[in-house]
């Protein structure tokens, strides 16, 4: 079996991961980052509509900078963020997107003169600026107050993506593509490194690593319905969960999107509804003006997405071979916008759905989007629970999203937090003497090569994998999705305890060789319930409501009880629920509890508390 | 109502040693919107879970599920089965190394790739974080990013003549890469630095201009004006070069 060592290793390639990475091989350390699939394929490379930093050059920032951005994502948060952490971002993004285009990114850039642009379906006028011409262009996003998001027409992740995977080709950062990390080597305090599959023959290897970070991005795909790539699976938060030492932080907050189209859940931007899309139900009516008389279809997603689940609830989604769903309507828009502005939603319909939108409706239901709970660290990006382990990106908890995040403001974490981690990564590597414990790393192969055997030879059982999993999605999907209660949630848990009871005794159906696709999956399974029952649980037992965690039977936001985040341990294997832990949200606040200005705005105050 | 389709899939386990390629064939009932990524999960859900085909994205972004598709390299996450016959044949990309049955080994043969073009901007300007970003026109930035559009899917490769008679070639993608670089003011390397990359049988003078690789790439970057503008450019390049002797 092949050991491969280096200071640093990263599980993942995506925009965070490698981010960190070029941060620690510019120190002079040795990197290597894993990935399932070639970096360039991360999710980070989906994102399209841009990332934030406060530049202002805008005409429309104008008055921008790192406080206004700072105040937008802690409103954002709905209070659950760590103020520190959100301030360090704020202050730290511009410089980023700066490095960014000295590495290569070819942002868009300020074109002096005027120009139209639309808002709510009208057209406006806006004169740029002479004096800053060809310096990095913003365009509007949702939730902020200036023109803000930093882009490269409709790909930026892609952009930025490629930039950033060059950038670790210069500088010697290896990426070791199609390997899978399965376990996490350590000795109850400290981390050493993982083992890991080759998903190029079915191996194990080990790596042996001073430092160790978690950044595998989310996991949406516990869900049945999500906007995620297929790897966004949560295998490398099961391997953390898996060492009962480390918590997870908010997995309750998962935010929906509302226009996924069916049956594929692939995005299409808000962008529709913004220039005059309409929601229509199973009769070709509209609903959301009834259920939001003043902002209807522009109302926040969140709150849309309630609205759409509701009204399907109530009988009026479209029955399909997919499930239900409702219509998006931009054909009164015509043919010029939807091919001009709207251009890619006009190819994903064309292209994935063989709609036409300029004539026909487009399938959609609200679906998972983004996890911000994950892996637990301090502001340093140092996980709890493990020396020598950090995460960070969307895997990670650094906790500047909360209860919900802004668009832009993930694709801006992952470089920044990437660089700010680095950083302190190579520090803690410059004084770091590591011992290997090779007496641990073989018994942790031999660990899991009995795993393996014994999927393999059904020795547990003969549970279908996909059958399994197909159950925990269901079960998430019915009681934690937008709406929650406690019956749903109490229903939840029990499915999905039964579950876990089926995921121990799955059995492989074929040979299990080589890289074999029922293998990978059977190998995460129950990790996977064990996330979701993280979810469900902290879901049931946070009786509120808060950003993208609606409880329908405690609609408050309560900040006299919890202005808290949630820590969810595994701490026995044979354990049928987690073990939560409560923390402060924050402890340094700069801007104290107050109205969002949009959602619900029943407060209990912390005042309350006095005593 | 709904079809059955018949699908002939390759089948090869390189790990396996009773495994020998053969096609095998699925039948599978055809639903509203089905695209190759939902039929295939669905035989590996229902019939055989030992199949093994990328997909990541599949939203035609990532480039992960290349395939031949009934004789074409093409993305399958965005081809319908309802364009396609009854009957679909679907083989793993030539040229790229097999990993097993649809799935191919894209990662390494690209990041060989970036290693012969040196993929990233060399400048001998340091970073300034205290400074304002340095001044790009908006133009350069725009066409810069036609050409980074590539999402490295292979198709390109599968299908150009030379790429398959020789295995050095670098292929429509590489020399799309080198062109991207070329046309970025902040790269500051000379059409000498570029010509002693590309300018060779394994790179533009390979290529015998058939085009196959423009008409499948999918992200419809425009190949064939990439390529004629570096074959332009690399043979002034060689002959000033002679001159210069
Ligand atoms: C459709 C869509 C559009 C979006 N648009 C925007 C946007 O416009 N703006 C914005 O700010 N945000 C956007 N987001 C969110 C944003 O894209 C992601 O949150 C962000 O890119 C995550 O980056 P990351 O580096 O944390 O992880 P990823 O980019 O997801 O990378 C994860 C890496 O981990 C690897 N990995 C996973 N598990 C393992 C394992 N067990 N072993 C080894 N490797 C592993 C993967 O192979 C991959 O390399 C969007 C998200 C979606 C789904
Ligand atoms: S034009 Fe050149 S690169 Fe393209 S397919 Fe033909 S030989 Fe290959
Ligand atoms: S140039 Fe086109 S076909 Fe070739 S790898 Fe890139 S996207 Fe695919
Ligand atoms: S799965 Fe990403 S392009 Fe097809």
């Amino acid at each position: 079996m092949q050991t491969i060592y280096t200071d640093f290793l990263v599980v993942g390639a995506g925009l965070a991961g490698e981010r960190a990475a070029v941060e620690t091989a510019e120190a002079g350390f040795s990197a290597i980052c894993l990935s399932l699939v070639p970096a360039r394929r991360s999710h980070s490379s989906a994102a399209q509509g841009g990332m934030q930093a406060s530049l202002g050059n805008s005409v429309m920032g104008e008055g921008d900078g790192p406080d206004v951005h700072f105040a937008d994502t802690v409103k954002g948060s709905d209070w659950g963020c760590d103020q520190e952490v959100a301030r360090l971002f704020a202050d730290t993004a511009p410089i980023e997107m700066r490095r960014l285009a000295h590495w290569g990114v070819p942002w868009n850039r300020v074109v002096p003169g005027k120009s139209i642009y639309y808002k709510g379906g009208k057209q406006f006028e806006k004169v740029e600026a002479a004096e800053k011409e060809g310096l990095i262009m913003a365009r509007s996003f949702g939730g902020t107050a200036k023109w803000r998001t930093c882009y490269t027409s409709d790909g930026t992740g892609h952009a930025v993506m490629c930039t950033m995977d060059n950038r670790c080709a210069e500088k010697g950062v290896e990426v070791h593509d199609k390997t899978e990390a399965i376990a996490l080597l350590q000795d109850g305090e400290a981390c050493f490194g993982v083992v890991a599959r080759c998903l190029r023959t079915g191996e194990l290897r080990v790596y042996l690593s001073k430092a160790t970070m978690i950044a595998a991005g989310g996991f949406g795909r516990i869900y049945p319905n999500t906007t995620n790539a297929v790897i966004c699976d949560g295998g490398a938060h099961a391997m953390c969960v898996a060492t009962g030492l480390v918590p997870m932080g908010n997995m309750e907050a998962v935010q929906f999107h509302p226009t996924g189209i069916v049956p594929t859940d692939i995005l299409v931007t808000e962008g529709c509804r913004g220039d005059g899309g309409t929601l229509l139900d199973v009769d070709e009516k509209r609903f959301m003006n009834i259920y939001e008389p003043e902002k209807a279809e522009l109302a926040s997603r969140d709150v849309v997405s309630r609205w759409m689940t509701h009204h399907m609830r109530e009988g009026h989604g479209v029955k399909s071979p997919y499930g239900e769903h409702l219509w998006l309507d931009i054909r009164h828009l015509g043919r010029e916008h939807i091919t001009g502005k709207l251009r890619e939603v006009y190819e994903i319909c064309t292209s994935f759905l063989g709609v036409d939108p300029i004539h026909q409706l487009i399938p959609v239901r609200p679906t998972q989007h983004y996890s911000m709970g994950g892996v637990r660290t301090n502001k340093d990006g140092a996980a709890y629970g493990l020396k020598g382990l950090f995460a960070a990106g969307e895997a990670a908890c650094w906790d500047m999203h909360g209860f919900n995040r802004l668009g832009g403001n993930s694709l801006a974490e992952t470089v920044v937090a990437g660089g700010i981690i680095g950083r302190r990564i190579a520090e803690f590597l410059e004084g770091c003497e590591t011992e290997f414990k090779t007496g641990l790393t073989n018994d942790e192969v031999k660990r899991q090569q009995a795993r393996i055997d014994a999927l393999i030879s059904g020795r547990d059982g003969s549970e279908n994998v996909y059958k399994v999993r197909a159950a925990m999605q269901d079960a998430l999907h019915k009681g934690a999705n937008i709406f929650r209660t406690q019956e749903g949630l109490e229903k939840c848990v029990a499915d999905l305890q039964e579950a876990l009871i089926r995921a121990k005794k799955v059995g492989l159906r074929s040979n299990g060789k080589g890289v074999n696709p029922e293998l990978t999956a059977a190998l995460k399974l129950e990790g996977q319930v064990r996330l979701a029952l993280m979810v469900a649980y902290g879901a049931l037992m946070r009786t509120e409501s808060r950003g993208s965690h609606n409880r329908e039977d405690f609609p408050a936001r309560n900040d006299r009880d919890w202005l808290t985040r949630t820590l969810a341990y595994w701490k026995k294997p044979e354990d049928t629920l987690p073990t939560l832990e409560y923390e402060p949200s924050t402890t340094v606040v700069e801007i104290p509890p107050g109205d969002r200005g949009y959602g619900h705005a029943e407060i209990i105050s912390a005042d309350d508390k006095k005593e | 109502m709904s079809r059955l389709l018949k699908l002939n899939i390759f089948r090869y386990n390189p790990e396996d040693e009773q495994s020998a390629p053969h096609m095998q064939e699925f039948v599978l009932e055809e639903t509203d919107s089905m695209t190759l990524f939902i039929a295939l999960n669905r035989v590996r859900e229902e019939q055989d879970p030992s199949l093994q085909f990328d997909f990541c994205c599949r939203a035609g972004i990532c480039g992960s599920c290349g395939m031949v598709i009934n004789g074409r390299p093409g993305l399958a996450c965005h081809t319908k089965t309802r364009d396609l016959p009854g009957e679909i044949t679907l083989l793993p990309l030539p040229v790229f190394k097999l990993v097993g049955d649809l799935s191919v080994d894209t990662g390494t043969w690209f990041r060989e790739m970036y290693t012969k073009t040196e993929s990233w901007i060399h400048t001998n300007k340091v970073f300034d974080p205290t400074a304002l970003e340095e001044r790009m026109d908006n133009k350069d930035a725009v066409a810069i990013y036609e050409l980074e559009r590539c999402v490295e899917c292979g198709c390109c490769i599968s299908a150009c003549g030379t790429a398959r008679l020789r295995e050095d070639f670098m292929g429509a993608a590489a020399l799309n890469r080198v062109a991207r670089f070329l046309i970025d003011p902040r790269d500051q390397r000379t059409d000498r630095d570029y010509y002693d990359i590309i300018g060779n049988d394994m790179g533009i003078f390979g290529c015998m201009g058939l085009l196959a690789c423009e008409d499948v790439c999918p992200k419809h970057l425009p190949l064939q004006n990439q390529l004629g503008f570096l074959r332009r450019k690399m043979g002034i390049t060689s002959i000033k070069r002679l001159f210069s002797k």
